[in-house]
């Protein structure tokens, strides 16, 4: 991926990494029955009940929900940076190649991060060290790593932002992140989460920060780099529009459950579940100028007081009785889909 | 950086003149108000009065200002600032050089509010991290009853109580000790002992970092607790750091920004502070000149020490105001 090398290696990390029993015919990644608590003052949230998704090498998925529906959990337990406690993962297991990644002891965690799975933030600005240059905080990571010198690491810095196209590599690589702009501080996380040629980057709203012309060049950047390196991708976000441009399939989050899973073609065709429908409805739409944006009425409900049956039934227009009382399984959809409604055929249908 | 430092420098002149002048206001007022110093030196044994005329005149206390009750003296002041000017700082009412008097005494006070520093930015730190790490468990309890305690206690309650136990309690069971080594009884002294002029200072030198101690540690703990949950330390954790480097490396650093501040506004509380521990272990540094000057009414020691320690502080809080923009690349100085 770089003209620069490191022939030497520290050996243990990569040893310690070697000697996991990887299968490389399991998924890439394998997110199964994912439950996640927080013990707050005001009761336990239960921030993710049960997602399951998989992902293989060269594919994105997009993790769509609003505020607070768990997705940024999902990323941070997939990481392994959660903050625990509060935090608890009280169920499931995330399989990368096949290792459970909550069965390791830390310190092997540790060596995964960065090594297999990279992490883009949505906040570049807060999310880069303000008191170190940009170049130190690149170059950490092969020094850290790859027991690379500090002149080799900043070389490989360089070629990072190379690599993310920042103009004026050379220099840039000696300033602190609050002399880039929004744009060239995202492309310096995105530099820094391919630092290590990880097998998954997880973008956490990667351009939510940005202003709309940078946000499309920064989601190209992304998906260039996914191609061409043919990572996975887990593109977290509540913009339905970044989604349709890159991803090729879409787990819908709700209330800390993974509500509707598809390909993004079906999703955008044919929701089978009623809050994604909502959510493509309310979608701004130019041929629909000069009439009132459909929203979803009400909010979702306090994770720590989850209502009963269903938890986007108080919102929902399909809603009965039954939803009231019954949590809904994920049904199998045609076309390998799965939905988390009772009345997914009536949605579908409509 | 030039011009920042050149413009800082200007702004000690209307600093230092101001204190100065508040100084000279007060001293004057206190002469006005509370009698002639001159005619209290000699008590109930009065000298011929042409003594006393000689005297106030090579004072310079024979101004008729001194008489008209709230008259600031203008013109004393004046002939005082011109003098500064040619590093004349003045006698005292025994006749010796102010500069000779504070160089003598100057090195004490250092000593000990170096001793003060020193143990309250490492102690202060250790405990502010270790009570930050360990928010609301057995150390971090501790360590907030325990500065609580600390900063309730005034300073001289704190002193002597410390003089009592420590170094006169604890202090005669050491002195009584064969083997322990000489230095090490000087360390448990009540007072200052010449031969061993850093030992002796080390407990007054605790006394007086006390204070400060406890809110260095309660600014590391807060600073450190809020830099842990930022998203930079997230992002350093996802990097798949040590524990001990994102701490270390990541929070810390961003975390001490508060107190370099702190510990360079704190230089002048010490200095002041100095006034009282020294006076509490009788300490003969320029705290304990001060004070015997203030009780004399020797305005001319009293405006010049003064003044010295105003220029102390501002040089200090400079220099931590330069350090500050090494610690964090956002502050830059135009």
């Amino acid at each position: 991926m770089t003209e620069t090398t490191i022939e030497s290696k520290r050996g243990t990390e990569n040893e310690v990494l070697a000697n996991l029993p990887w299968d490389a015919n399991a998924p890439l990644l394998e997110v199964d029955n994912l439950q996640v608590e927080f013990h707050t003052r005001d009761g336990v949230a239960k921030a993710i009940n049960g997602v399951s998704f998989t992902l293989d090498a060269g594919e994105t998925l997009g993790i769509l929900g609003e505020s607070g529906c768990g997705k940024s959990v999902t990323a941070q337990a997939i990481m392994g940076i959660l903050d625990i406690p509060p935090a608890k993962i009280t169920g499931g297991s995330i399989k990368l190649n096949g290792v459970d990644l909550l069965q390791l002891d830390e310190k092997t965690r540790r060596h995964v991060r960065a090594n297999k799975i990279a992490i883009i933030f949505q906040d570049a600005l807060s999310a880069l060290n303000p008191v170190f240059t940009v170049g130190w905080q690149l170059a950490e990571l092969y020094r850290k790593h790859s027991g690379a010198s500090r002149a080799q690491a900043k070389a490989k810095a360089v070629d990072l932002l190379k690599l993310v196209r920042i103009p004026a590599a050379e220099q840039r690589v000696n300033a602190f992140p609050h002399q880039f702009s929004g744009g060239m501080r995202q492309r310096v996380m995105i530099a820094m989460a391919l630092a290590l040629e990880p097998d998954i980057i997880i973008a956490d709203e990667p351009t939510t920060a940005l202003d709309v012309t940078v946000q499309a060049q920064v989601m190209q950047l992304l998906a260039d780099l996914q191609k061409s390196q043919n990572m996975g991708l887990i593109l977290i976000t509540h913009d339905m529009g970044v989604v349709a441009d890159v991803v090729d399939k879409i787990t819908v989050m709700y209330a800390g459950d993974a509500v509707e899973r598809a390909d993004v073609y079906q999703i955008y065709e044919r929701p089978a579940h009623p809050y994604t429908k909502a959510l493509l409805e309310s979608i701004p739409r130019v041929d629909m100028k000069g009439q009132e944006l459909a929203a979803i009425k009400g909010l979702p409900p306090p994770l720590t007081q989850l209502p009963p049956g269903c938890s986007f039934q108080p919102r929902c227009r399909f809603a009965k009785d039954r939803c009231t009382t019954e949590d809904p399984p994920l049904y199998d959809v045609p076309g390998n889909r799965k939905s988390a409604c009772h009345y997914w055929e009536e949605v579908f249908n409509s | 950086m030039g011009r920042y430092l050149a413009r800082r420098l200007l702004q000690f002149i209307p600093v230092v003149v101001g204190t100065m002048f508040l100084l000279h206001y007060m001293t004057m007022l206190s002469i006005q108000f509370g009698g002639d110093p001159i005619r209290a030196l000699f008590g109930d044994n009065p000298p011929p009065a042409q003594v006393i005329e000689a005297m106030r005149a090579r004072f310079g206390l024979d101004n008729g200002c001194l008489e008209q009750k709230g008259n600031p003296c203008v013109g004393i002041f004046w002939d005082r600032m011109l003098q500064y000017l040619q590093f004349d700082f003045g006698i005292n009412f025994r006749g010796r050089e102010i500069t000779d008097l504070v160089g003598e005494r100057w090195p004490v006070t250092l000593r000990l509010t170096l001793i003060a520093i020193i143990f309250e930015t490492i102690v202060g730190v250790i405990l502010g991290v270790m009570a930050g790490l360990r928010k609301d468990k057995f150390v971090d309890n501790f360590v907030r009853f325990s500065t609580t305690l600390l900063i309730a206690f005034p300073t001289f309650v704190f002193g002597v109580i410390i003089q009592v136990l420590v170094a006169l309690a604890l202090g005669d069971w050491i002195k009584a000790q064969d083997y322990f080594p000489t230095w090490f009884k000087a360390m448990f002294t009540p007072v200052f002992l010449s031969d061993y002029p850093w030992l002796s200072l080390v407990i007054p030198g605790l006394v007086l970092g006390a204070f400060s101690l406890a809110a260095i540690a309660r600014l590391t703990r807060t600073s450190l607790i809020e830099n842990l949950r930022s998203d930079y330390v997230r992002t350093a954790r996802a990097k798949g750091l040590a524990q001990r480097r994102v701490i270390g490396v990541h929070t810390l650093r961003n975390s001490l920004i508060p107190v370099v501040t702190y510990i360079g506004i704190d230089v002048g509380t010490l200095l002041g502070g100095a006034l009282v521990t020294e006076r509490i272990f009788n300490i003969p540094g320029v705290g304990g000149l001060v004070f015997q000057s203030v009780t004399q009414k020797d305005s001319t020691v009293v405006i010049a020490v003064v003044t010295m320690l105003t220029l102390v502080f501002l040089t200090a809080n400079l220099i931590v105001d330069v350090f500050y923009a090494v610690l964090d690349p956002r502050i830059r100085y135009e």
